[in-house]
C-alpha cells in the first residue's frame, strides 16, 4: 500500500496506526470512556476488575475512563502548542532569512541567548511568576518551542533564498512576499514535516513533565503526567497504576517517532560505512 | 587560535550576561506586579504598599536589577520570599548533591554511549546497529519518570536491591551515598545515553561518507586503522559537542528525576520554589542551571576550537 | 608510448556493477592493460567511467555492488579473494587518484603522514625510507620546498599542489597500474595543463600501467595509448587513440569527435550588426565587503549581437553579469539601457526595465522551482509583465515550449524529472517569456554533457536569428567563444585585458594572458601537450 507516492515500512504502519487510534478516543473520549472524566467509583488503587479494567487512583476514580479524558488534555495541548509554535518560528524564520541583516540580527541575537538558558529552567521561571492556566501553559510553551522552529525555518528559508530561482524572481521584480509565499515555503515545507513531529513530541513530553511537577495541566482536568504524579505513591506498593499513564505516553511518543524516522529515511542516502570493501 | 578561544569565552560572558537580564526580566513582564500577584485579589492596597516596600519593589526595576546582578556575582542570592532564610545557605549543599548526581550519571552514561555510538556507525545497517537504535529510540520516546518509575518498581519493590526514595544527608560517607543515589543515577544514564548515541553514531556517519574516507579504504588500509586513523580524530569534535550538549540536557533532566525520588538537590528546591511562587529562589535556582548550561556550551566550543586542525595550524 | 610490454598487467572481464535499486551503472564491460599502458576511459556523465576505475579496485560505493566478472591483477583474481587479499592488493599493486584532492586528503594529519601511511601500513617500508622516497617524488613532481612540504596540512597548501601530492601518494607503494579519475577537472586550465603534464611524465618515466578517466577527447588524447568510449554503462567502442580520433567507427564517438573538433577552430561569424547598443556598462565597480571583484569594466551588447567574457574561475566574469543586472549595485560608473542610465540596485529599477535584461544560469537544477510545473514557470513573466488572462499565457507557453523545441504537454509536468539540457530549455523559454532585447547567459553549458551542450548552443544561435536578441554570453570555454562570439573580452582579476571582434582576439599579436589561456586549452592533436611544453620551454629559456 502507498501513502503520498512512498511505500511505508512496516513500523511506519504501527506508528500511523497508534496515531490514528489515539486521536480517535481524544476525539470521542464522552462516548468511550466507561465513567465520567472525575467520577468517584470506588476506593483508593481497588484492584482491576470487570467494572475498572485497570482499577481506580487515588481517590477513587476509574483509571481507565481517566486515561481515555486525559488523551484529550494531553495531546490536545501539545497539539495546540506545536502548531502555535510553528506559526511563529516560521514566520519569523522567514522574516529573518529574507527580511534583511538588521531585522535577522536583532530575531537571531533574541533566540540565542533564549537558547542558552534550558527550556525547561525557563518555562519553570515563567510559570513561577504567571502561575498555570492552559493558556499561559500553551502560550509559554510555544513561544519558547518557537525558537527552536525559528532556528530550522530561518536554515531552510536562508538555503532556499540563495536558490537562483529565487534570485530569477526577484531579477523579474517580484515582490517580497510574493517569494516567500510561492518560492520558497513550498520548497520548505518538506523538511519542516518531521521537524514537525519531533516537536510535538518534545511538547508532549514536556507537558507530561510538568504536569508530572504540579506545574502543567491543573486538576480536575485528567491528563497523563498528573496521574503519575497522582498515583506515584502506589508503586511501592507494588501497584502499578502511575505505570499505565506512562504507558500512553511512551506509546503516542514511540508512534510518532517511529512516523518521523519513515519520513526522515525517504530522503537519506547510505553513507560510506556500507560500501562494499 | 588563542584569539578565536579569547572571542569565545568572551561571547559566553555576554551570553551570561543577556541571560541575567532575561532571568530578571521574565519576573518583570507580569501585568501588575509580584506582589499582587502572590498576595492576590483580596489584598488591600495598604498590606500590598508594605508588602511592595518590603521586597524593595517600589523601586524603579533597572535599580533593582543591577543591585541583584552585582549580589549574585558577590555569592549573594538574597533571601527566600517564603522562610526568609538566606538562599545560598539552602543552595550550597543542594548544589553539592545535584553535582554528585549528575557526575555520577555522566562518569556511567558519556564512554558508553560514545563507545556504543561508534560501534553502531561502524557496522551501519548490520544487527547490533539495529538494535542499539530501536532501544536508544524507545528511551527517547519515554518521560523520564517512566523509566524511573518501572527501576523503582523492579530494582526497589520487587527485588529491594536499592531504596527507592534516594534521600542523602550530608553524614553519609561515599560509598552509602553511591549506593542511595543509584536509581536516579540509573535513570538519568539512561536518559542522556539514547540520545548521547543516536548523536554520536550521525556525526561519525557523516564523517564516514567525506571522499578522504573513501581514499583511505583505497589505500588498501583495514576498516579498523580507517576509522581509527580517519575518522575519529575528524569526529572529535563534533563528538565532544555531543557529549557538552547531553551534559547540559543531564543537568536539566535532574529537576524531574529529583522530585520522583525525593532526592534533595537545586531541582527539587526549584520546583518548590516555582510551586510555591517564592521569585528570589526561583531566579537564583535559575540562574544557577542557565550558568551550568552556559558553561558547558562554552568550554565544548573552545575544546572544538583546539581539535580543529584548520586553527591549529593556520596557513 | 614506447614501452608497451606484452604482460598483461590487469584485466577485467564481463565487468557488471548494480545499483541496490537495481539499475545496471556498468554493463558487461571487459578491458586488458598492459604494463607501460595508457588506456582512456571516456564518456559523458552516467557513462560509468569513475565505476570501472573503482571497480578495477575491487571497491564499489555506498549503494552499489558488484555483481558479476572477474578483475584479474597481475594474473590474481582479486574478486575471489578475501578482504584481506583484496586489501592487499589496493595500494600496492594498484592506486587510485581522486578529482577532488582537497576532499581526498584528511584534513587532521599533515600530507607527509598520509603520503607514507600506505608503504609503512602495508609493512613495505620503514618510516625512513618511506619518507626519503616521499621526497624523491615531491622532486620528481616540482612541488616547491619539497624538503618542508610533508610538513604541511592539506589546507595549508593550493589546488594544483595537492592533486601532485596526491600523485606522490598513489606512487607511494611504487604500483604497477593507476587509476586516475579526472585528476585536472577541478583545477583551473593554466594549472590543469602543469599538472597534465606531470602526471605524464610519472607513468612514463616509472612505467606503470594506467586508466584515465575523463570527460575530455583532447585531455585524453595527450596521454593515452588506446581510448574506451563508454555510454550508459555499456562500452560504445575501443581503439588506439589515433583510430578513435581520425577514424572513428561508431556514430556516437564520431559525434563527440566531431563536437570537441569544433570548438579548436575558429568560426567565421559575421561581423557584428551596427545597431545602437542595447545595454552599456561605462566603468563599473563591483565590490563584496572589502573584495573588488570588478574593476572599471567598460562593455557593450546590441541586439543580435553575441559578446563573450571570458576567463578563468575567480576573474570576476560572473559578477560582472551581477552589475549589470543590478544584483551587486555597481559603486563607480554607470549601467545605461537603450541610452537611459538605470538604477545601480535593481529595486530602482522599473518592471519594464528589468524585462529587458534577462538571465540564464549555469545551474539548470537550482535555477528552477522544482516544487512548480513548466506551466508556472514560464507562465509567470508573461502574466508579470504583460498582464495576460490565463487562456492567453497558457497559449504563449505552449507557444515558447514548441520554440524551444519541448514538446507543449511539458507544461503541465514538474521540471525536477527532467533532464539537464531539457532544464535548460525551460530556463531559456522562461528568458525568453519577457521578450527581452539581451539575454546574459551565465556559463549556459558548462554543467551540461558535451553534446547536450552542442544543442543548446545552436537552439541559441536559431533564436538569436529568428529573434534578433543579443546576448552577454560569459565563459571560461575557449572553444565555445570560437564558434559563436562576435566580438570577446577577456578578463583577469576583475579587469578585461584584451577587448574587440573574436577574429582579433584569437589572432597574434596576443595579450601575453590571452596566449596562456589559448596555450592551455587542450587540443585533439595527440602531440599537442609536447609542442606546448616545448615552445614555453624555449621562451622560458
Amino acid at each position: 500500500m502507498k501513502l503520498f507516492g512512498y511505500k511505508p515500512p512496516f513500523t511506519a504502519w504501527v506508528g500511523l496506526a497508534i496515531i490514528a487510534i489515539f486521536i480517535f478516543v481524544a476525539i470521542f473520549a464522552d462516548f468511550i470512556a466507561p465513567y465520567g472524566e472525575a467520577e468517584s467509583v470506588g476506593q483508593t488503587w481497588d484492584d482491576p476488575s470487570f467494572a475498572n479494567w485497570l482499577g481506580t487512583d487515588n481517590i477513587g476514580r476509574d483509571l481507565l475512563s481517566r486515561l481515555i479524558y486525559g488523551a484529550r488534555m494531553t495531546i490536545g495541548v501539545a497539539l495546540v502548542t506545536t502548531i502555535l509554535s510553528f506559526f511563529i518560528g516560521i514566520t519569523t524564520g522567514f522574516m529573518a532569512a529574507v527580511g534583511g541583516p538588521v531585522i535577522d540580527q536583532i530575531l537571531s541575537r533574541l533566540v540565542d541567548v533564549i537558547l542558552s538558558i534550558p527550556l525547561l529552567i525557563f518555562a519553570l521561571i515563567i510559570l513561577s511568576v504567571f502561575g498555570s492556566s492552559i493558556t499561559t501553559l500553551v502560550l509559554t510553551l510555544a513561544i519558547l518551542d518557537s525558537t527552536r522552529v525559528f532556528r530550522l525555518a530561518r536554515a531552510v528559508a536562508t538555503n532556499l533564498a540563495v536558490m537562483e530561482y529565487v534570485e530569477a524572481a526577484r531579477l523579474r521584480g517580484e515582490g517580497l512576499w510574493w517569494i516567500m509565499r510561492r518560492e520558497i515555503l513550498p520548497n520548505a515545507l518538506p523538511p519542516m514535516i518531521s521537524e514537525f513531529g519531533l516537536r510535538f513530541c518534545f511538547n508532549f513530553l514536556f507537558v507530561a513533565s510538568l504536569s508530572f511537577l504540579g506545574l502543567g495541566i491543573q486538576p480536575p482536568f485528567a491528563d497523563w503526567g498528573g496521574m503519575v504524579r497522582d498515583n506515584g505513591k502506589a508503586i511501592s506498593f507494588g501497584i502499578p497504576a502511575p505505570l499505565w499513564p506512562a504507558i500512553a505516553i511512551a506509546t503516542m511518543t514511540v508512534g510518532v517517532n517511529l512516523v518521523v524516522d519513515w519520513i526522515l529515511s525517504i530522503n537519506s542516502r547510505p553513507s560510506g560505512a556500507s560500501a562494499e570493501m | 587560535m588563542l584569539k578565536t578561544i579569547v572571542i569565545r569565552v568572551a561571547l559566553g560572558l555576554l551570553t551570561l550576561w543577556a541571560v541575567s537580564i532575561l532571568i530578571f526580566g521574565a519576573t518583570e513582564i507580569l501585568p501588575g506586579d509580584v506582589a499582587s500577584a502572590v498576595l492576590g485579589q483580596g489584598a488591600t492596597p495598604e498590606t500590598l504598599a508594605v508588602f511592595r516596600h518590603e521586597l524593595g519593589l517600589d523601586r524603579p526595576s533597572y535599580v533593582r536589577y543591577l543591585e541583584w546582578f552585582f549580589n549574585a556575582l558577590h555569592g549573594d542570592l538574597g533571601i527566600a520570599m517564603t522562610n526568609k532564610r538566606v538562599i545560598v545557605e539552602t543552595i550550597a549543599p543542594r548544589l553539592t548533591n545535584t553535582l554528585f548526581l549528575a557526575g555520577y550519571a555522566a562518569l556511567i552514561a558519556v564512554p558508553t554511549s560514545v563507545v556504543l555510538g561508534i560501534v553502531a556507525a561502524i557496522n551501519e545497517g548490520k544487527f547490533i546497529d539495529r538494535f542499539v537504535n530501536i532501544i536508544s529510540l524507545m528511551t527517547i520516546s519515554v518521560p523520564e519518570f517512566f523509566i524511573a518509575y518501572v527501576l523503582i518498581l523492579y530494582l526497589a519493590v520487587q527485588f529491594e536491591v536499592f531504596p527507592s526514595l534516594s534521600t542523602v544527608f550530608p553524614e553519609m560517607d561515599f560509598s552509602e551515598k553511591i549506593y542511595t543515589a543509584a536509581l536516579p543515577a540509573f535513570t538519568l544514564t539512561m536518559l542522556v545515553m539514547a540520545h548521547m548515541l543516536r548523536m554520536t553514531r550521525t556525526s561519525v556517519l557523516s564523517i564516514m561518507s567525506q571522499p578522504y574516507i573513501e581514499m583511505a579504504f583505497l589505500k588498501g588500509l583495514t576498516r579498523s586503522q580507517v576509522i581509527v586513523r580517519h575518522a575519529l580524530p575528524n569526529a572529535a569534535a563534533p563528538i565532544i559537542s555531543v557529549i557538552a550538549l547531553n551534559l547540559a540536557y543531564l543537568i536539566v533532566g535532574v529537576v524531574v528525576i529529583e522530585v520522583v525520588f525525593v532526592y534533595p538537590g537545586i531541582g527539587q528546591f526549584m520546583v518548590d520554589g516555582v510551586a510555591k511562587r517564592d521569585l528570589p529562589v526561583v531566579q537564583a535556582c535559575g540562574l544557577i542551571f542557565a550558568g551550568a548550561f552556559v558553561g558547558l556550551n562554552t568550554v565544548a566550543d573552545v575544546l572544538a576550537i583546539m581539535v580543529n586542525p584548520r586553527l591549529r595550524h593556520p596557513r | 608510448m614506447t614501452r608497451t610490454s606484452t604482460e598483461t598487467i590487469l584485466k577485467l572481464t564481463d565487468l557488471r556493477v548494480e545499483a541496490l535499486s537495481g539499475a545496471v551503472l556498468v554493463d558487461n564491460v571487459s578491458l586488458e592493460l598492459k604494463r607501460g599502458e595508457v588506456v582512456g576511459l571516456i564518456g559523458e556523465s552516467g557513462a560509468g567511467k569513475s565505476t570501472i576505475g573503482l571497480a578495477s579496485m575491487v571497491y564499489a560505493r555506498a549503494g552499489c555492488r558488484i555483481t558479476g566478472g572477474k578483475v584479474e591483477v597481475a594474473g590474481a583474481d582479486v574478486r575471489a579473494l578475501d578482504a584481506d587479499g583484496r586489501r592487499e592488493r589496493r595500494g600496492q599493486r594498484i592506486a587510485y587518484i581522486a578529482q577532488s584532492a582537497a576532499a581526498s586528503f584528511n584534513p587532521a594529519h599533515r600530507l607527509m603522514d598520509q603520503v607514507i601511511e600506505m608503504p609503512v601500513s602495508h609493512g613495505l617500508m620503514k618510516v625512513d625510507e618511506a619518507k626519503a622516497w616521499a621526497l624523491e617524488l615531491f622532486r620528481a613532481l616540482d612541488l616547491p620546498n619539497p624538503d618542508t612540504f610533508g610538513d604541511r596540512y592539506p589546507h595549508q597548501v593550493s589546488g594544483g599542489q595537492l592533486q601532485r601530492a596526491m600523485a606522490a601518494m598513489a606512487m607511494s607503494c611504487r604500483p604497477d597500474i593507476l587509476v586516475l579519475d579526472e585528476p585536472t577537472t577541478a583545477l583551473d586550465v593554466t594549472t590543469q595543463i602543469e599538472v597534465l603534464a606531470l602526471l605524464k611524465k610519472l607513468i612514463r618515466d616509472y612505467n606503470m600501467a594506467a586508466l584515465y578517466i575523463t570527460h575530455d577527447l583532447a585531455v585524453v588524447a595527450q596521454v593515452s595509448d588506446r581510448i574506451m568510449v563508454l555510454r550508459h554503462g555499456k562500452m560504445v567502442e575501443l581503439g588506439e587513440t589515433a583510430q578513435i580520433l581520425q577514424a572513428p567507427k561508431m556514430d556516437y564517438t564520431r559525434a563527440l569527435v566531431a563536437e570537441r573538433q569544433a570548438a579548436d577552430k575558429l568560426a567565421i561569424i559575421s561581423a557584428a550588426s551596427q545597431a545602437k547598443p542595447v545595454i552599456e556598462a561605462h566603468d563599473v565597480t563591483g565590490i563584496y565587503g572589502t573584495f573588488t571583484a570588478v574593476k572599471r569594466v567598460s562593455i557593450t551588447v546590441a541586439r543580435g549581437e553575441t559578446v563573450a567574457v571570458v576567463g578563468e574561475s575567480g576573474s570576476g566574469k560572473s559578477s560582472l553579469a551581477r552589475v549589470i543586472v543590478g544584483l551587486l549595485p555597481a559603486r563607480t560608473g554607470e549601467v545605461k539601457l537603450h541610452g537611459a542610465t538605470l538604477a545601480p540596485d535593481l529595486k530602482g529599477r522599473t518592471r519594464d526595465e528589468l524585462r529587458k535584461v534577462q538571465l540564464i544560469y549555469q545551474q539548470p537544477d537550482v535555477a528552477l522551482n522544482p516544487r512548480q510545473t513548466i506551466g508556472e514557470i514560464i507562465g509567470r513573466p508573461v502574466e508579470f509583465y504583460f498582464n495576460r488572462s490565463p487562456s492567453e499565457v497558457k497559449a504563449r507557453v505552449a507557444e515558447l515550449l514548441r520554440l524551444v523545441g519541448l514538446p507543449e504537454d511539458y507544461a503541465g509536468r514538474l521540471s525536477t524529472a527532467l533532464s539537464g539540457g531539457q532544464k535548460q530549455r525551460i530556463c531559456i523559454a522562461r528568458a525568453l517569456a519577457a521578450e527581452p532585447d539581451v539575454i546574459i547567459c551565465d556559463e549556459p553549458t558548462s554543467a551540461l554533457d558535451q553534446l547536450v551542450a552542442e544543442e543548446i548552443l545552436k537552439l541559441l544561435k536559431s533564436l538569436q536569428d529568428n529573434l534578433g536578441v543579443g546576448y552577454l554570453f560569459i565563459t571560461h570555454d575557449l572553444g565555445i567563444v570560437r564558434r559563436i562570439a562576435h566580438r570577446t573580452a577577456v578578463m583577469l582579476k576583475g579587469e578585461i585585458i584584451a577587448q574587440g571582434p573574436t577574429a582579433e582576439i584569437f589572432s597574434p599579436p596576443f595579450h601575453p594572458y590571452t596566449e596562456r589561456l589559448l596555450s592551455s586549452v587542450p587540443e585533439m592533436r595527440t602531440d599537442w601537450l609536447d609542442d606546448v611544453l616545448a615552445k614555453r620551454l624555449i621562451k622560458s629559456a
